[in-house]
């Protein structure tokens, strides 16, 4: 049975604080605060298995855990990450456009399981819409005093910020969205120390994306059993696939994690555009390798997308049919990585700039058989190295393709150029 | 127009300094500041970055280095209508590279460049999170114009002003 609990049902407008009320919103925020404990709210978390939206899928009650325990000698804060800049992904967005007080009720239950003194929602600079709509909501809630000294009859003070990043994908990454929101460039930091234990301003911070905390009220609203009945049995919940590309009705649906591929693709989605073939489908945004046509009856959730041989991510799916180069797609994607690495690292900054210019001599049809191999011979030597996964991801997307479609690839080589008349342009 | 002329306007300081109490440390606000700047002025002139330095109680470089750092900050001026057109992936998928070659036929401009009155320059842009509604392209700071189809342009700058 499909039920959302995310967005608002089409054509509904939530995003007012009386609307939202109506729904029941704001109720299990009052029952946090006023009848369960920060630790009952993170067992809750723990026990509902919910897992991170922001791509790693990391346990999201896990996570809050390595907080300290409240009364320490610095403040704690949320850094919720609403940066969403994964090519392929934009599905933060409807939350935060149609839903924008289900993300402060779930700043504010988070708040009172971690004991954090606010909560700073980084949104990337281009959401201008989401952050007038945000901004609304905040001040709403300010208003009637779900946010701010005493909220919620509570004797605890918690408020929410919003703010814009400026353009840079890096700013993704937690530890490079916290270096921009103190004000810097948003080149991420070494870890250890963690933001649990050095975050925002030296702080204790928890890093979660818009979508992970948008699920925490219905999650205390209904119990963990409630939540754990959606989903596999590890990847647990509704989450929201986005999907675009060569299909007929692209869009963001909501559906239980775990949902086929083929259904979302065939029956959500409307299928394929044209009624041309299917070629290729990035399954969670362009850090994530890609799959062939032959592997649409994977189901998508965390456990079988890995035996799969890629990756969940943001859930974005972007669809390609059998006109487009694979070559050309694998350039598109070694571009943005190219122009988004933040450049502290040298096989990064290096291997970034290599892929690109090989990709663009094999599409170009100057490229030979060993081009293809220093492809993955500079991949290899950008993984698990560096500062961040940016670079890990650079080297996923483009082996990715080479491995799937080495045959096309191949094809330019031997016949100095692409093969294929029809194709976009990268 | 010379640089020199731009200076912080009273308006843009107190937008600021209203910023400023938000967060443990006035560097915080360097971010939100820099798009009140360019909301007023277009870009973020290098004697503008000192004011605003001194009204943070950081250094001009600090102040630079973030102008430098993000690509929605812009040192130097840019077109009237700054167009901005997403050539990632599912916007190439959807014709976005037609959709430049377009513009700059149409404006006789090529990406990076102004036309000569300063009314419009081209961007190519990284994904914009609305891919579902590829090809999308953002003018300034304003919200998206959504679904461009390259066979349509004169719609497109129709709407873009
Ligand atoms: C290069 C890079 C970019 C990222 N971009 C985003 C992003 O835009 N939004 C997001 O929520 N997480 C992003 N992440 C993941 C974050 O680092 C972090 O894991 C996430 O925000 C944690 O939230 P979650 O546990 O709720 O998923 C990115 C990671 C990397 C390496
Ligand atoms: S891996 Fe790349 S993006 Fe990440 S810190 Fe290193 S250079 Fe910067
Ligand atoms: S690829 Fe163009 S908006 Fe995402």
């Amino acid at each position: 049975m499909l039920e959302r609990y995310l967005l608002p049902p089409d054509g509904a407008d939530w995003r007012s604080l009386d609307a939202y009320r109506q729904t029941g919103g704001y109720e299990a925020a009052q029952r946090a605060l006023q009848t369960l404990t920060s630790e009952a709210v993170i067992e809750e978390v723990k026990a509902s298995g919910l897992r991170g939206r922001g791509g790693a899928g990391f346990g999201t009650g896990q996570k809050w855990s390595f907080m300290p325990k409240p009364g320490g000698p610095k403040p704690t804060f949320i850094a919720c990450n609403g940066d969403e800049s994964e090519p392929g992904t934009f599905k933060d967005r409807q939350i935060l456009e149609r839903n924008p007080h289900l993300l402060v009720e779930g700043l504010i239950i988070t708040g009172h399981a971690i004991g954090a003194r606010a909560a700073y929602v980084y949104l990337r600079g281009e959401y201008v819409t989401a952050f007038r709509t945000l901004v609304r909501a905040v001040e709403e809630a300010r208003a009637a005093s779900l946010l701010g000294p005493g909220h919620l009859g509570s004797q605890r003070e918690f408020d929410v910020h919003v703010m814009r990043g400026a353009g840079a994908y890096i700013c993704g990454e937690e530890t490079g969205m916290i270096e921009s929101a103190e004000g810097k460039k948003g080149q991420p930091r070494k870890r250890p120390p963690f933001p649990a234990v050095y975050g925002l301003w030296g702080c204790p911070t928890t890093v979660n994306n818009v979508e992970t905390i948008s699920q925490v009220p219905s999650i205390i609203r209904r119990g963990a059993n409630w939540f754990k009945t959606i989903g596999t049995p590890t990847s647990t919940g509704n989450t929201l696939y986005g999907i675009s590309g060569h299909v007929n009705r692209p869009g963001v649906y909501e559906l239980p994690l775990g949902t086929p591929l083929r259904e979302i693709i065939e029956v959500h989605a409307g299928g394929v555009r044209d009624g041309k073939r299917l070629k290729a489908i990035i399954p969670g945004g362009v850090s994530m390798p890609v799959l062939s046509a032959e592997q649409i009856d994977v189901r998508m959730d965390h456990e079988s997308l890995k035996q799969a041989g890629t990756l969940l991510g943001t859930g974005g799916i972007v669809v390609m049919d059998e006109t487009a180069c694979m070559v050309r797609a694998a350039i598109v994607i070694a571009r943005f990585f190219r122009h988004e690495t933040c450049g502290q690292c040298t096989q990064c900054r290096e291997g970034t700039a290599w892929l690109y210019k090989l990709l663009r001599r094999v599409e170009g049809g100057q490229g030979t058989m060993a081009d293809l191999d220093t492809i993955n011979e500079i991949g290899g030597y950008m993984e698990g190295q560096t500062i961040c996964a940016l670079s890990d991801a650079a080297a996923w997307a483009a082996t990715g393709f080479l491995r799937r479609f080495r045959a096309e690839f191949e094809a330019h080589v031997t016949g100095g150029g692409c093969p294929l008349p029809e194709s976009f342009e990268a | 127009m010379s640089d020199a002329v731009f200076t912080l306007s009273e308006a843009v300081k107190q937008q600021i300094l209203s910023e400023v109490p938000r967060y443990p440390e006035a560097r915080s606000a360097l971010l939100m500041a820099l798009h009140h700047i360019q909301a007023e002025i277009g870009h973020v002139p290098i004697n503008v970055q000192r004011e605003l330095a001194a009204l943070l109680g950081i250094r001009p470089i600090e102040v630079r280095e973030v102008v430098t750092f993000y690509p929605m900050y812009h040192e130097h001026p840019v077109g009237k209508r700054n167009i901005q057109v997403c050539v990632n992936i599912a916007c190439a998928l959807a014709g976005a590279r037609s959709v430049v070659r377009g513009l700059e036929q149409k404006l006789g401009i090529r990406v990076g460049e102004l036309t000569p009155d300063g009314a419009y320059s081209i961007e190519e842009v990284q994904c914009l999170g609305s891919c579902g509604t590829a090809v999308c392209v953002m003018v300034n700071n304003l919200p998206f114009i959504e679904n461009v189809r390259p066979d349509r342009l004169d719609d497109l700058l129709r709407t873009v002003g």
